[in-house]
């Protein structure tokens, strides 16, 4: 469980980095390859992943449904740190629809 | 070298990339959802193989076509998430992820013949609700 949880902040601070190397992608190749948040952040992301399958391997729901929803959370809140971006009324509403939709959609699949 | 964007201050809003930036994570997600297929597939050929260490397992990435396929996949998604996270916010193209289990759900309905459930498809239509308010929401 607690395996799960740290792939899910993992996660999203992969997201964060790539993000933050993102913007910084210019059309010459060394904007990418010398881009090392771009770099730290397919590491972080491609971790969160392995971790988030070893979780799966064991539980379904109960594993996806704490991970996804945490994750989507620091991805709010991390995105409203550092780069800005307004935490609208649309956006917690279909994060809210969206993790309703995917305990149905665990339920259903058991 | 790019350094406006680097600051504290946010840049200039353009709509149309905004908008480009959700269309193309959400096509993205297809492209997750097909290469874990693959991989799920491959990864059952490894298993028959016995061949389950780093090497066995780096030696099968590169040996079994659907591995080979998915990982690529995964790799065409990172590049477009990349391009999408450049122009769009993360706060909206992140969650947009979650359209992927939806095609996951489909796909195991159609290709691995696994039963539909009256809450399982309520799941897919309340979750393309969710992302159809946030695409919208964040294409502004």
């Amino acid at each position: 469980m607690a395996l799960v949880l740290g792939g899910s902040v993992i996660g999203s601070v992969g997201a964060a980095f790539l993000k933050s190397g993102a913007v910084l992608v210019e059309k010459s190749l060394s904007s990418i390859v010398l881009n090392w948040r771009l770099a730290v952040g397919a590491v972080t992301y491609l971790l969160s992943s392995v971790l988030f399958v070893k979780g799966m391997s064991h539980g379904e729901l109960s594993v996806l449904f704490p991970m996804v929803s945490l994750s989507y959370i620091c991805s709010l809140v991390w995105s409203k740190l550092f780069f800005h971006e307004a935490i609208t009324s649309a956006k917690l509403y279909g994060v809210g629809l969206i993790l309703v939709g995917i305990v149905c959609l665990g339920l259903g699949s058991a | 070298m790019s350094t406006a964007t680097t600051g504290t201050q946010a840049p200039v809003v353009n709509h149309a990339k905004r908008r480009e930036a959700v269309f193309i994570i959400l096509a993205g997600t297809f492209l997750v959802a097909v290469a874990q297929m693959l991989i799920k597939s491959g990864a059952d050929r490894l298993a028959q193989s016995g061949q389950t260490g780093l090497i066995g397992t780096a030696i099968g990435i590169l040996t079994i076509p659907p591995l080979f396929a998915g990982y690529a996949l995964y790799a065409v998604f990172a590049v477009m998430m990349i391009y999408s996270l450049k122009h769009g916010e993360m706060s909206v193209l992140f969650p947009l992820i979650s359209l992927g289990f939806v095609w996951v759900a489909i796909l195991s309905v159609f290709i691995l013949h696994e039963a539909m459930s009256p809450l399982k498809g309520a799941g897919i239509a309340i979750i393309v609700a969710g992302v159809a308010i946030l695409g919208r929401g964040g294409s502004h």
